[in-house]
This record gives structure tokens, sequence and C-alpha cells, in this order.
């Protein structure tokens, strides 16, 4: 009798911790996370510059978590950042998404925002999404901030294109293909360039 | 000066043969676990022993660990506008360090001290020498059940720590102070990773099992067969199982998550 009860209670202890590991697994670990890949579908989308992105990144479409972050390679060719996204398969993206690297609060961590076009093609395993804007990097955005004030001390005609030289970076939102390759700093110098002189 | 230099030769040559009774008391003590093994009621009476008896203390202290991580963790946190990093703090810090190293803590003074006082008191009442006599191995006999006991009864105990610790967060986090629940898991399911995280606070907890039933027993035995040997081998048990301890922990998380 004694040694039965002993057994209960060593056989709840032993349960007990298998418990713990379950609850931290499950509902504190993602392990749930690890079970859903099956239902996914990867997709691929090149950055100029992915700033902090990590892998396992979320992916988020109107700010709803869709997916995650892969891997993230680099293309030798293009030497761009590739960075692979698999999405939930029970959402679906127009051919036309555009990606971008944003970031969740002031310090939080980056993630990749889909915003959707008006095809009505979606997007299917292993296309690539082609429109793209890179994570907006601090010392570029202060760089640009500082060319164009010297821009507007200099010439005061300047100050117009200079609004323009900034707005392109914080509005490159619906991006065409052929706004793409240039990164943050480049749509800043070229303008501000052309008129100083 | 010559008998300065022969007083480090004898402290060097006590301090190596120390190490060298340890080390052999260990692998003898390993040699015999496949023999205990085959005797599970030891062992099971064991882990009620260690384990069952443990669950209160590591219970409750988890419990209010976690509390204390919630609210500190939400007062610095609030300074950075962050709540909702609240989870992740608490759990990752939980299952990384504190679980295992707060539970190893515990253990050694909850169970490692009772396991060094009663191999003690069995020396002082030469109950092993009796054992010995009857040609009953006290190693795979006394030993070696309590020491598989231990390894397995700690990983466990750390897992219920950490477990109940980010329920303790949570509740003060989430129900007290009013952190967005979802945004608390969350963060916890996106910041916490099954093998990196988890996986090591396991690891580190079956390291720190070994270490602490190890010193236990090893000062248990060794204690010299008075009442002020048992208590000064008791004593010795939580001082260096307590130093081991934290020490493993450096190492070991140097070696997991040193290289980022």
């Amino acid at each position: 009798m004694n040694s039965k009860r002993t057994d209960l209670a060593v056989g709840f202890f032993v349960l007990a911790g298998f418990a713990a590991l379950l609850f931290l697994a499950l509902k504190a670990g993602n392990l749930a996370a690890l079970t859903l890949n099956r239902h996914t579908y990867t997709v691929t989308a090149k950055f100029d510059n992915i700033g902090g992105l990590k892998a396992r990144a979320s992916v988020r479409g109107a700010g709803v978590v869709v997916g995650r972050v892969e891997r993230i390679d680099f293309d030798n060719k293009a030497y761009q950042a590739v960075a692979t996204l698999e999405l939930n398969d029970r959402f679906h993206f127009p051919k036309d998404t555009s990606a971008k690297i944003l970031t969740s609060g002031l310090l939080g961590e980056q993630y990749i925002g889909l915003d959707p076009g008006g095809d009505p093609d979606m997007l299917k395993a292993g296309d690539r999404i082609e429109s793209t804007q890179s994570a907006v990097v601090l010392e570029n955005l202060i760089g640009q901030f500082l060319f164009s004030k010297a821009a507007d001390s200099s010439s005061p005609s300047g100050s117009a294109p200079a609004a323009q030289a900034s707005a392109p970076a914080g509005a490159l939102a619906p991006p065409s293909l052929a706004l793409t390759p240039s990164s943050t700093s480049k749509p800043a110098a070229t303008p501000a360039g052309k008129v100083s002189p | 000066m010559i008998a300065a230099i022969e007083l480090i030769g004898a402290w060097c040559n006590f301090r190596v043969r120390g190490l060298g009774v340890g080390c052999r008391f260990f692998f003898v003590m390993l040699s015999k676990v496949p023999v205990a093994l085959k005797r599970r009621g030891l062992i099971r009476d064991q882990i009620h022993f260690i384990g069952n008896y443990s669950l209160l203390i590591i219970l409750v202290s988890a419990l209010f660990l976690g509390f204390v991580l919630g609210l500190q963790g939400y007062h610095t946190l609030s300074t950075y506008g962050s709540e909702e990093s609240l989870g992740l703090l608490v759990a990752v810090s939980l299952v990384r360090e504190l679980g295992p190293v707060m539970t190893a803590l515990l253990y050694a003074g909850r169970a490692g001290t009772s396991l060094t006082a009663e191999i003690g008191l069995m020396r002082a009442g030469e109950q092993i020498a009796a054992m010995e006599m009857m040609a009953v191995d006290p190693m795979a006999r006394v030993v070696a059940p309590r020491f598989v006991a231990g390894v397995i009864a700690m990983p466990i105990l750390a897992l219920l720590f950490s477990a109940v610790g980010i329920l303790g967060g949570w509740f003060v986090g989430v129900k007290l102070i009013g952190v967005d629940g979802g945004a608390f898991w969350s963060q916890i399911q996106g910041g916490l990773n099954l093998f990196r995280d988890i996986g090591n606070g396991i690891v580190k907890s079956i390291v720190f099992a070994i270490a602490v039933t190890f010193i236990a027993l090893y000062q248990g035995f060794q204690a010299r067969p008075t009442p002020e040997g048992v208590a000064r081998a008791t004593t010795r048990t939580v001082v260096s199982s307590s130093l081991t301890v934290l020490g493993l922990d450096f190492l070991l998380t140097a070696v997991m998550f040193g290289g980022g």
C-alpha cells in the first residue's frame, strides 16, 4: 500500500514535469509554429539592405502575422540580400504585392510588411516579390537630412527639390519596378546633386 | 624557507589526492548506475524523497520570482515604452538562467543537504560498514540510486520552476498591471526557441543536477563519522555546490550563447 502510494506520487511528479515541458514548448515556445510549417508556401524577395532583419522574423500583412522569414542569403550577382519568406497557405497575396522592411515600435524588432497590389493573379510557391523597399538605415536618413539642410542653406531655390528628395525615401511604398534598385541614399543624392550647382 | 616550500608541497599533495578520490568516487558511482537502474523501487523512493518533497519550496519560490520579475520588468520596460516585451523578458530569463540556477541552488539546500546528512549519519552509525560486512555494495545500494534519482528529479523541478515562474509573471503583468495578454504570449512565442532556449535550459539543469548530487553524495560519504563531521560536510555541500553551480552556469552560458 505504501509503495503504491509512493508510485502514485512519483508518477504525478514526473507527469507534472512533462506537463511543464509541454506548456513551455507549446504555449511559450515555437513548437506550434514548427508544426504549422507544413501548410506554408515560400516566396523570395530581394532587398538592397535588410538592416537588422533576422531569420524567423515575422511577415505581416496589414499588421497580422502571416508568415516568417525562413532564411536570408546574399545574392552574389546582384549584390542584394535574398529573403526567403514562408507564408501560411491560408493567406493569399496578389502577384504585384510589395514587401517593406519595417520596425515595430522605436526599438522593436524588424519585420517584413506586405502591401497587396491589384493583380488578379496570386503569389504561388517559388514566386519572387518584385517590388521591395529596404530597411530604413538611420545613418543614411541622418546623412540625407544633413545634405538637404546644406542644400537649403546654400541655395534658396533648393528647398523645393530637397523636400522632394526626402519624400521618395518615405513614400516608396507603392513603387514601380524601376524605383526598386535605388537604395535609400541614392534618390536623395541624385536630385540634390543636380540642384546644387 | 624549506618549511614553507614543504607546506606548499603538502597542500598540493592533499588537494591532488582529494581530486583523485573525488574522481574515483564519481566513476565508481557511474559504474554502479546500471546496477541501480535494475532496482527501480529504490530509485522511485529516492525520486519521491528528492523530487516530491522539494516541490513546495520550488513552486512557491518560482511563483514569487515570477511575480518579482513581472513587477521589476514592467517598471524597467515601461521606461522605454515596450511593456509588451515583458513576457519575453520573464520567459527568457527564467528558461535560460533563473530556472536551472535557482532550482539547483534550492535543490542543493533542500535535497543536497539531506542526502549528505543521511549518508554521513549512515557512516557515523556504521551502517555503511555493516553493509560492506554483509557483502552489500554501499555504492550500488545507497549512492547510485540517489544519484540517478537526483539527475531525474532536478530537471523536472527546473522545468516546473520555469513554467510556474512564467505563470507568475503573467499573473502580475497581465492580470494585475494590465499588459496586453496576447502581446505577452506572442512575444514569448516569437522570441523563445524550443531547442536553443528550452533545450539548452534542460541541458543546464541536467549538468547542475549531476554536479550538485555528486557533491552532496561525495561529501556525505567522505564526512568524518562524528556529529561535527556530518555538520561540516552538510555546510560544505551547500557552499561548494552553490559555487560550482554558479561557475558552471557561466561556462555553460559562454558555450551555449556566447557566440551569439
